[in-house]
């Protein structure tokens, strides 16, 4: 091949750089590793986290099951190494099932497109909001305290550069609902978008109807946020809003320490061409057969460049797909079913706690400490080789005597009567 | 192409079909040409005020998108819905049925600046 | 060149395999849950009837067969690495290594949850440091965050990090300015950090043109977002250069790491000048495309960006990794949690299989694999600007648009030859470019195939230039109607 070229050696391939820009000496860098070595390697760091703990965190990233079926899918060549479909004669594997990724979306939120999916749920938040702002021509957001504290923090980095003011509206203390009169106070002729979330950060579900009746009153689109995608197995679809961004990690999506995940963004028709990120369209060929393609890529960042709806170049097709898989091995019944134990195991759980908040939860509560700090209770629970929830301290100084527990279809019920006990200050105070 | 004689036009290759104080605007064969099948029309409102030289809508191809700048300043009396569903008609009868949007001038006297037929054929460089 | 001497492929095996929706028929299942070991509930009653669905309409419904059958046949219809060369400039699609996917399902790391305990987090961590450092090291930079999710992300938040520094300074300034070959997302970005956007002519070698530059560099300007090598494969360089100008003026210097497959090994961007770069995790580093996504795109920066980075950062306390959160002059969060740790993972493990210097080995494979395409095929099609290459190569349609077929066509016909088109039509100061990049996994075998089939093609637009303009011939789906789709878009299934 050097002779093909006319050069020598590798070396003189390189010889066109000027002197100043080239490397002094070799990269400080270990030698390559056999791939036994490697695997070793990872072991070693694995066995070194949470290994055999049960687990009762949420918060955003959810414990489910992961069908068998997820992983054989996903690791076909043809869809782990293919890339973004631009040329639709070779990648109808990948926008078929895009396609069909969409349309379960819209099934599940009740709304009549969907986007072929975001980074993540935080991302897809600021994402939607500069398409409501895009829509209505106004400049400001309001967006509920029960919102998940990281992803209201991605929300401020987002919009920090872009004249875009956000204002918090709170919850009501009691029931840890939307406080109806607050998000009133906090509403105005600029309000562009009220963002929510249901079931929000404490597990508690909106009443989203009553949310989307005051922002539409004053002229401003209702968000609907959501992070565990179970839950619309089982609660009504969110009609009312305008724009739906949820997060799809529960779908088989492994945990993996925060990523990589699969954000989402769907909305009403009328507001396709405001969208953000790829979508797929449904086509003929030349032959006159079924077939899709990307398509309105006139919004993208190829094509407007500075004018573009968002940077955004990837999405998240392959973990789209790991869902689309999720969502059809349970399909119609068991998406529900699944959802139906989630409420069980979680009720039979917080049932025996002493309850933060009145109003209705999925998978999800906030428990109160009671007479002990919420880490005294986790670090008891490490003990028996159980993690328990997140202490809210940290984002909420009201709630400091609380954490957030969630139980899943996976939580088993001799860990949950562990949790209660241990709650109950029996084996606290035993310590 | 010849362009038709009655209507004046811009070098970023819109038209205008002034009638009195009123005028219909829309972009030249040259520029449906470039763009390709059209797929989507992006147009002001009725009633929005529009300003000469400045953008006041888009029109998009499969691959491209190119801004309409307004030729004449005024307000939006009318908008060619037909473009909604059929965006086609623009390729196929761009200074025709393919009008944009009508016009109430507001300073027709910028009509004087607008190329004539002749002077934007020679600008596209086309026979 | 007939059908019977074109030697990768064959026609696809006719299947018709419909939506998912169309095989789904009521009652099936996939599924089994367990028992419940606790109460059943009433939903109803405890959330309220106007909260709980009554279900899912049109959901799917078929067993498991039909599931695994349906998605194998999907696949098949997809073309991939693991089926052959993608030559597409500036992705940068090398083989995606297979241990990276098993380590990456290591159930320790894999089922680590982002709250868990940091004393039962410490492998997750290392992890993270580890690939931290590596990366600090092969751009040259001091310090780097793995929070981006991509690419896109990654230069959004070099941007920020720019923003906040030169503001802490007094003056933001108004604009950033962007070469003219550059992609689409680098304008999109500035845009999103409130600048406004301005370009910067190439010269006829293709680089940026510094004369040019230095004259409009001023007080106004943050950044020059630059690309190195560029979107034409070739490096910039009079980089040094362009650094010194820009900083005469306190500006900095952004380089997008799109085509780090060049430098690896080679040369360093945190030596030549840059202030803060993103890197492609799934570009440079091996992670796996997966039909669009997931990426990751790791951001280094210089000392003087690193207090603005967004949190949490690592800190060593006592010899154990922990959380930092403590960070003032933080830009804030880019998205929640940590970064797309799974990608991590696989880049770490790329970087570990191939350490030093097989790093800088494949870095010189990646370019002798472009200039060898380049050599071969120049005397068959334009080659616009005559600087050297590196990793990849730009071509313009310009002699077969004499005969009305134009580089989207010739990429169509590509594809009967068995390949995956070139990147079309970008970058866009090449009139009808064509943009090669094999990168290093491509064996000589595998790139002669690739230039007798370019070769091949190349005949075929003087002796029958329909043949091209009509391609694809052989695939399962012919050219698809994308003006349909764009006008009356269908973006769902839905039931008759």
């Amino acid at each position: 091949m050097l002779s093909a070229i006319g050069v020598s050696s590798l070396d003189e391939l390189f010889s066109h750089l000027p002197e100043e820009v080239r490397i002094r000496a070799p990269l400080a860098i270990e030698p390559g590793k056999s791939e036994y070595e490697i695997v070793e390697w990872f072991r070693g760091q694995a066995a070194l986290n949470a290994n055999g703990y049960a687990s009762f965190l949420g918060g955003g990233v959810y414990n489910h099951y992961r069908p068998v079926l997820v992983d054989t899918v996903v690791s076909r060549g043809e869809f782990l190494t293919s890339y973004t479909p631009y040329q639709a004669e070779i990648s109808q594997g990948t926008l078929m099932t895009i396609f069909e990724f969409q349309t379960m979306i819209c099934q599940l939120t009740g709304m009549e497109v969907a986007n072929a999916s975001m980074y993540d749920g935080s991302s897809a938040v600021p994402e939607a909001a500069m398409m409501a702002i895009r829509i209505t021509g106004r400049d400001r957001i309001v967006v509920s305290r029960a919102v998940h504290p990281e992803y209201r923090e991605v929300l401020a980095t987002y919009t920090k550069h872009q004249g875009i003011p956000v204002a918090e509206f709170e919850y009501d203390r009691e029931t840890g609902r939307l406080d109806a009169a607050a998000l009133e106070r906090a509403l105005d002729e600029k309000t562009a978008a009220v963002i929510i979330q249901s079931p929000n950060f404490f597990g508690v579900v909106e009443d989203v109807r009553r949310a989307a009746e005051i922002a539409h009153a004053r002229g401003a689109l209702l968000i609907y946020v959501f992070t565990e995608a179970v839950s619309l197995g089982l609660l009504a679809p969110p009609r009312e809003a305008d724009i739906v961004a949820g997060e799809l990690q529960s779908f088989a999506i492994s945990p993996s320490y925060g990523g990589p995940y699969a954000g989402v963004i769907a909305a009403r028709e009328k507001y396709i061409r405001q969208m953000p990120g790829r979508l797929v369209g449904e086509t003929k060929d030349s032959r006159g057969n079924r077939a899709y393609c990307l398509t309105l890529s006139t919004r993208e960042q190829h094509i407007r460049r500075e004018k573009a709806t968002s940077n955004i170049c990837t999405n998240q097709a392959l973990l789209a797909l790991m869902a689309t898989v999720f969502m059809t091995v349970y399909g119609r019944q068991g998406l529900r079913e699944l959802a139906e134990q989630n409420l069980a195991k979680a009720h039979y759980l917080g049932s025996q706690m002493d309850l933060r908040f009145s109003g209705p939860y999925f998978n999800e509560f906030v428990a109160r400490a009671d007479g002990q700090t919420p880490e005294q209770i986790n670090a008891a629970l490490l003990d028996k080789k159980i993690i328990g929830g997140i202490p809210l301290g940290r984002w909420y100084p009201e709630l400091s005597d609380s954490m957030l527990l969630c139980a899943t279809e996976m939580s088993r019920r001799e860990h949950m009567d562990a949790v209660a006990s241990v709650f109950s200050a029996q084996e606290a105070f035993a310590r | 192409m010849s362009y038709p004689t009655d209507l004046k036009y811009t070098r970023e290759h819109e038209w205008v079909r002034a009638n009195g104080a009123s005028g219909v605007v829309g972009i030249t064969d040259h520029a449906q040409k470039e763009l390709g099948d059209i797929v989507y029309v992006d147009l002001p409102k009725v009633g929005a005020k529009v300003e000469k030289g400045k953008t006041m809508g888009s029109v998009e191809s499969v691959k491209a998108v190119s801004d309409v700048y307004a030729p004449v300043s005024g307000e939006v009396t009318e908008v060619n819905d037909a473009l909604a569903n059929a965006p086609e008609k623009l390729n196929q009868d761009p200074h025709g049925g393919g009008w944009l949007v009508k016009i109430a001038l507001s300073a027709p006297d910028e009509l004087s600046d607008l190329l004539s037929a002749e002077d934007y054929q020679k600008y596209t460089g086309e026979e | 060149m007939s059908d019977a001497d074109i030697r990768k492929v064959r026609p696809h095996p006719t299947q018709n395999e419909g939506l998912i929706f169309e095989r789904s028929s009521p009652g099936k299942r996939g599924y089994q849950l367990p028992e419940l070991d606790v109460p059943a509930v009433d939903a109803a009653g405890l959330l309220g009837s106007e909260n709980v669905r009554t279900e899912i309409e049109n959901f799917p419904e078929v067993s498991e067969v039909e599931a695994i059958r349906h998605f194998s046949r999907l696949s098949t219809y997809n073309y991939a690495i693991d089926l052959g060369l993608y030559p597409l400039g500036s992705c940068t699609m090398k083989y995606n290594p297979r241990v990276n996917e098993l380590v990456a399902r290591t159930e320790g790391l894999a089922w680590a949850h982002p709250y868990q305990p940091e004393a039962l987090s410490q492998g997750a961590m290392e992890v993270i440091a580890r690939l931290e450092a590596a990366l600090a090291e092969i751009t040259g930079m001091d310090a780097v965050t793995l929070q981006p999710a991509a690419g896109a992300h990654g230069e959004l938040t070099g941007i920020l990090l720019t923003r906040a520094l030169l503001e802490q300074r007094g003056n933001p300034r108004k604009k950033v300015l962007v070469p003219d070959s550059a992609h689409g997302t680098n304008p999109a970005t500035a845009a999103m950090v409130g600048y406004a956007v301005e370009n910067v002519r190439s010269n006829a070698e293709g680089t940026v043109d510094v004369e040019a530059l230095a004259r409009v560099v001023n007080e106004d300007v943050a950044a020059l977002m630059v690309t190195n090598p560029n979107t034409l494969g070739i490096f910039e360089n009079h980089i040094v250069r362009v650094a010194e100008v820009l900083h005469a003026k306190g500006a900095m210097l952004y380089m997008d790491g799109a085509n780090m497959n060049a430098l690896v090994g080679i040369a360093r961007p945190g030596d030549f000048g840059v202030d803060v770069m993103h890197l492609n995790l799934h570009k440079t580093f091996s992670t796996p495309h997966g039909g669009g996504g997931p990426g990751s795109g790791a951001v280094a920066v210089k000392k003087h960006l690193a207090p603005f980075l967004p949190g949490p950062r690592l800190k060593s306390v006592d010899g154990r990794w922990a959380w930092n959160y403590d960070l003032p002059d933080s830009v804030g969060r880019v998205r929640a949690f940590y970064g797309n740790y799974g990608v991590l993972i696989r880049a770490l493990a790329y970087i570990m299989a191939h350490g030093s210097p097989g790093l800088r080995n494949a870095t010189m494979d990646a370019v002798l694999n472009a200039t060898y395409i380049r050599k071969a095929l120049e005397g068959d099609y334009e080659l616009p600007y005559k600087s050297a290459n590196m990793h990849e190569v730009v071509f313009s349609d310009d002699v077969q648009a004499k005969h009305g077929v134009r580089t989207g066509d010739i990429a169509k016909r590509l594809i009967d030859y068995g390949f995956h088109p070139y990147t079309v039509s970008f970058p866009l100061i090449v009139h009808g470019a064509l943009m090669i990049e094999p990168t290093e996994t491509e064996s000589k075998q595998e790139l002669d195939l690739f230039i007798d089939a370019m070769k091949s093609i190349a005949r075929e637009v003087e002796a029958d230039p329909d043949l091209v303009r009509n391609a694809p011939h052989t695939t399962r789906t012919s050219r698809v109607d994308e003006v349909g789709a764009a006008r009356k878009p269908i973006i769902r299934w839905q039931p008759k």
